[in-house]
């Protein structure tokens, strides 16, 4: 078997020591294979973006090590593009600028007519030609958005890491962006990591799809497959045997964990007995005298 | 990515064009706020009229004491003859036994008129001597010599211009030490700690004091050297009293970039300058300018203390000579010169403020 693109062996990640150590991963095991689509569902606070950003680089674990092609990662890297959740695009910078900043710094030294026709072709792709000289802030999320998708992917990386890309959005521009992802990703069949909180849209999107285990130390549950036929249609998912199965399968096992966690943190809060006042029923002090 | 597999074209630039208009509000929007201008102009307005109407009672209620404590006085002194001579003297309003107290608006107004005719006389004198020097200065230049110049007495408002320069290079002196030193301790945590204990005991020291430490260095450094060292001395203590402000504020600014944006700069690898350049210092931006506009305000202020002490000349020497002179228009002028102080601490924080509009991405 071909060296993974990405291997995560035995990591852990804390932070605090001793009493206060809070562990946010516990001992994940991962191989990512080259060219497929992997989606990574889990509740909010499960580590979902920690485990991201031990990807990237951005963050190194506590315990254990993480391999791209075999090599461990020492720091982050445009060949790792990530899309992130919050845009995070420079709002000093047009929509060209953002995208000309990556494009710069991956491919120095390009003729300036290539530069520029590279960088129009991306921000085209994402349907984004009219907002060409636009501020990040005179934009809709989802226009933002796009331009964090064209800046990463005119950087041409080899594995493009997703951090709840569409979280902040709509549902109809989530729906859009999806199939929109969907398609530029199947142009190339790079690898793509999903992190996500939605699980249709992890079946919807991924080849792969692994669970994260909610709360702290959190772990990696078992993966599901996901055989539906490519290009997949969003109408007919829904009455897709499969996806149905998959769904609730993943959805029991996310919901009986946290039940399990509720549980074990045994956090039954005693309400303070107090009663509200109805409106018209009590009377101040200055309405009575007047009265 | 692959040019075969994805065949979209990449579309023409649109030509770009400036446009003054983008920085000139509309004329709808001004006809739209008209209404409110229109109020707040009132009440503006409203407001001078009582300030004055305050000043001028204020004013005559100072006169009336003033007079007749002098009337006492001489009648003390001198005898009753004395003072209904005294009496009759101050109403007639001759200069020689007029009370010194505070002027009302007209005299301040008519100081502000005499001061103008004043320079208008000395301009006139100073083109009459360039003319007149011209052929001889020709001469001087050509043979390397030192130009005559004309040493007469200054204007007011060439006293004005004074201080505008001296707090022009004050506050570029604020800015090339304060922005580097507060980017350089915004980025390192080791530097900020050896600068802390520096700002936090030299901030609060009185502007009083700077002068007189920079009057110690600029005095052994200019030795023997014929420069300007009554200007440089007020223009580096300007400086140095009103760069504070700035540095703080860069160093916050610096510091408390987004994380976002840092997570980006460090997955794209972006060497150190453009690190620093594209990203951290157009997000410290805001921050530097408002650091900026406290440092002109503080500048503008202390620069009125430092020129009386310095004897450099300058609005403040300008308030100091006309205190020092007692002349029967002297306390006039001295309101004027305040007038003026606070109009030009306006405008240019406006300039400040509208600088910092444009060039701030929010």
């Amino acid at each position: 078997m071909a060296t993974p693109i990405i291997e995560l062996r035995n990591v852990s990640v804390w932070y605090g020591e001793d009493e206060n150590r809070t562990e946010v991963l516990h001992n994940i095991n991962l191989k990512i294979e080259e060219g497929e689509f992997l989606a990574i569902v889990g509740f909010t606070g499960s580590g979902k973006t920690t485990l991201v950003n031990l990807m990237t680089g951005l963050l190194k674990p506590s315990a254990g090590e993480v391999f791209y092609r075999g090599e461990p990662i020492t720091g982050p890297s445009p060949e790792r593009g990530i899309i992130f959740q919050n845009y995070s695009l420079l709002p000093w910078y047009s929509v060209y600028d953002n995208v000309a900043l990556a494009v710069d710094q991956v491919y120095p030294g390009w003729p300036k007519a290539k530069r520029d026709g590279h960088i129009r072709k991306f921000i085209d792709m994402v349907s984004l030609t009219p907002a060409t000289d636009k501020l990040p802030g005179e934009l809709s999320g989802g226009m933002r958005q796009r331009t964090s998708i064209a800046r990463v992917l005119a950087t041409d990386p080899d594995l493009l890491l997703m951090d709840e890309p569409l979280g902040a959005l709509d549902a109809l521009t989530r729906g859009n962006l999806q199939s929109e992802i969907l398609k530029i990703w199947s142009a190339n069949r790079r690898t793509a990591v999903l992190i996500t909180n939605d699980v249709d849209e992890g079946i919807f999107m991924a080849d792969r799809i692994i669970p994260l285990e909610p709360g702290d130390r959190s772990g990696l549950g078992p993966e599901y497959r996901i055989n539906v036929e490519r290009p997949r249609d969003k109408k007919a998912l829904n009455t897709n045997a499969e996806f149905r199965e998959v769904r609730t399968e993943i959805l029991n096992y996310l919901v009986t964990l946290a039940e399990a966690s509720k549980a074990e943190r045994n956090q039954a809060l005693s309400l303070p007995d107090l009663q509200p006042i109805q409106p018209g029923t009590q009377s101040f002090a200055w309405r009575r005298r007047a009265s | 990515m692959a040019d075969s597999t994805i065949t979209t074209t990449p579309p023409e630039a649109p030509a770009k064009s400036f446009a003054l208009k983008k920085y000139l509000p509309s004329l709808s929007s001004i006809s739209a706020s008209l209404p409110g201008m229109g109020k707040n102009l009132g009440i503006t307005l409203a407001s001078m009229l009582l300030f004055l109407l305050v000043w001028q009672l204020g004013a005559s209620y100072l006169y009336s004491v003033e007079a007749e404590s002098r009337i006492e006085r001489v009648l003390e002194e001198q005898g009753p003859a004395e003072a209904a001579k005294m009496k009759e003297c101050i109403a007639s309003g001759a200069v020689s036994c007029k009370p010194n107290t505070l002027p009302f608006p007209t005299e301040v107004l008519h100081a502000g008129q005499l001061l103008l005719a004043d320079h208008f006389v000395i301009s006139a004198d100073k083109a009459e001597f360039a003319r007149k020097t011209a052929a001889v200065n020709a001469q001087r230049r050509a043979a390397g010599e030192a130009a005559i110049t004309y040493t007469g007495r200054p204007s007011f408002v060439d006293q004005i211009m004074t201080s505008l320069k001296t707090v022009a290079v004050g506050f570029l002196i604020a800015l090339f030490i304060a922005v580097p030193i507060g980017v350089l301790v915004g980025l390192n945590d080791n530097l900020r700690v050896a600068f802390n204990w520096l700002v936090q005991v030299f901030k609060p020291v009185s502007p009083v004091v700077w002068l007189l430490l920079v009057f110690m260095i600029v005095k052994t450094l200019t030795l023997g050297t014929d420069t300007d060292t009554s200007f440089l001395i007020s223009a580096v203590s300007v400086g140095l009293c009103s760069m504070w402000a700035t540095l703080v504020n860069t160093s916050l600014g610096v510091s408390s970039v987004n994380q976002d944006y840092i997570n980006v700069a460090r997955v794209l690898k972006l060497g150190i300058g453009k690190k620093i350049f594209k990203v951290i210092l157009p997000s410290a931006i805001p921050l530097i300018f408002t650091g900026l506009r406290i440092t002109v305000s503080v500048a503008w202020m202390v620069l009125i203390a430092i020129e009386l002490l310095a004897q450099s000349p300058g609005l403040g020497s300008f308030v100091w000579e006309e205190f020092q002179n007692g002349a029967n228009d002297s306390n006039a002028k001295i309101i004027i010169a305040m007038f003026v102080i606070g109009f030009i601490g306006f405008l240019l924080d406006r300039i400040m403020y509208f600088v910092q509009r444009t060039v701030s991405f929010t």
